[in-house]
């Protein structure tokens, strides 16, 4: 199973949580929108990537287990 | 070829200028009625426009994902031009430009600092309080936001600039928001004379503000808040770039969206929690065990309160600050085999949605443990849960808001005691503006806990 990484981008603020949440995955600069630096992230970077789909101030973010 | 199917029309248009009086006196009377007789596709009409107003989960998707090519939120807004100020010109759209100054202070990594200052500004109006007595709901949080949204949005050299005359200002301002505007935004009325007098008065006080800058020394650059900063901007003569009359449109169009929003959410939660004192309990003793250790409250607003949050979630979606959205359509657009044609604006009702009976079980009643788990009623309908509205035009300030709240309560519900001082049922919200406050009066009581009942937070926010 990977995991995979889905972005609504008409939802995304640019916020910046997720960066904080796991920054090894998200990075986001100012007034822009967030760019995924791993499509399919590891399987141990599963917490830090369910905490930034969780505290995602606009629910943008999506995890999908293929 | 298919013809082309219009919006139904509600009833009630009274040959004139339409629903325009309803609008103005029963505006959810009148959503509730469209949904009602047109289902989620309907028509009202505000003198020479008419609006379409969508309802359910799936035309709302339709309105709220639309880009703005399609529907154009900075034409649908004829009230706010006076307000704002014409003529603010900047090198980006003020559109772009605002969005990219509100990412900027409202983006995650400010929260920790806004945390602060906001326990701050509300130490600073409790200190003001005696020991017991009466509060006005709504003049005490709206002086509230405006320390606590200047002093985050501008920054607190501003803040220390201001009082109670500026939320007295800005109330002014706010009750320019007469539907009236439709027709003719500088209509000879009470409200829109009230307005521009408030206007013209806050121009005058923050050219006081920027002469006194200006005469005085360059500060430093980590010492700066936002009015030195546009200060520094000059033109090709190296004067000011920017007038008085232009920093204060700038400054109203950052403010304006924070300041009545969360007032009156702020004065709803407390009215909510006092109706309900099992909800009231279960938050106090919330916020007792959380704040046992002595943790500051900076910290924990930026943290998980869970049934506080589902408090002020519950006060959001039942009296949501803003109940009606627009947008203009720029090309045709189809909702659910319905054509609504370019040049119509085009609706969505928080208050209807976020009310929904297919959406929402007891939707009339206040129920904070609707938001925790399983139900999560906020993120199962996204669509329908929108006192924030939702999708491209979302709220960039709900974080920020919701810490702010957090923040706010943390303090109030620790230390002191409210009681409704009327009726409850006698709370109510002024719907003849677009934006919505508290009709006055709204008064509560007050009184200092016991310090030796209550919990006593062990650390302070510590004074600059």
């Amino acid at each position: 199973m990977t995991l995979r990484i889905v972005v609504d981008m008409d939802l995304c603020q640019g916020h910046g949580v997720c960066e904080s949440e796991a920054p090894e995955l998200f990075e986001v600069d100012a007034d822009r929108k967030v760019v995924v630096l791993a499509a399919a992230p590891d399987e141990s970077q599963r917490t830090n990537l369910e905490m930034a789909v969780k505290y995602c101030p606009t629910h943008a973010l999506k995890i999908v287990d293929d | 070829m298919t013809s082309i199917i219009p919006p139904p029309k509600v009833s009630g248009d009274d040959g004139g200028t339409g629903h325009l009086e309803e609008l103005r006196t029963d505006p959810i009377g009148l959503m509730r009625r469209v949904r009602q007789e047109c289902g989620d596709v309907g028509e009202f009409r505000l003198a020479d426009k008419d609006v379409v107003l969508l309802t359910g989960a799936n035309a709302n998707e339709i309105f709220f994902r639309a880009p703005d090519e399609e529907l154009d939120q900075a034409a649908a807004y004829p009230f706010m031009t006076p307000i704002f100020g014409e003529g603010v010109v900047f090198d980006a759209s003020p559109e772009d430009r605002r969005r990219a100054l509100h990412n900027q202070s409202l983006r995650d990594k400010f929260m920790r600092g806004h945390a602060e200052t906001i326990s701050r500004e509300v130490e600073r109006m409790v200190a003001k309080l005696d020991d017991s007595g009466e509060i006005d709901l709504l003049d005490f949080f709206a002086e509230l936001t405006i320390y606590t949204s200047s002093s985050c949005l501008i920054g607190p050299k501003f803040r220390e600039e201001l009082d109670v005359r500026y939320s007295q200002v800005f109330h002014g301002l706010e009750q320019g928001t007469d539907a009236l505007a439709f027709v003719d935004p500088y209509m000879d009325i009470e409200s829109f004379r009230v307005r521009d007098a408030a206007r013209a008065e806050l121009v005058e006080m923050i050219q006081g503000i920027t002469d006194k800058r200006l005469a005085g020394p360059t500060p430093d650059k980590e010492d700066m808040d936002l009015v030195d900063v546009l200060l520094s901007i000059t033109d090709e003569n190296g004067e000011p770039q920017f007038s008085a009359d232009i920093i204060t449109g700038m400054f109203i169009s950052m403010m304006f969206a924070g300041h009545h929003t969360t007032s009156g959410t702020a004065a709803w939660t407390l009215i909510e929690l006092l109706r309900n004192p099992e909800h009231l309990d279960a938050v106090v003793t919330e916020l007792e065990e959380l704040y046992a250790d002595g943790s500051d409250v900076s910290y924990q607003a930026l943290r998980e309160i869970p049934y506080l949050e589902s408090s002020i979630k519950e006060a959001l979606r039942l009296h949501p600050p803003l109940i009606l959205l627009l947008r203009l359509a720029k090309e045709d657009l189809e909702v659910e085999g319905i054509t609504i044609e370019a040049g119509k604006l085009v609706g969505a009702s928080l208050t209807v949605s976020n009310t929904l009976p297919e959406a929402f079980a007891n939707a009339e009643r206040y129920d904070p443990t609707r938001y925790l788990d399983p139900r999560n009623d906020d993120t199962e309908n996204p669509w329908n849960w929108i006192p924030f509205g939702a999708g491209r035009h979302r709220c960039v300030g709900a974080n920020f808001a919701m810490m702010q709240l957090k923040a706010i309560f943390s303090l109030l519900l620790q230390d002191w005691e409210f009681e409704l001082a009327q009726p409850p049922e006698t709370y109510r919200n002024d719907h003849s503006k677009m934006v919505v406050q508290l009709a006055q009066p709204c008064v509560v009581t007050y009184r200092r806990r016991d310090s030796s009942s209550a919990v006593t937070r062990t650390t302070r926010v510590p004074a600059r």
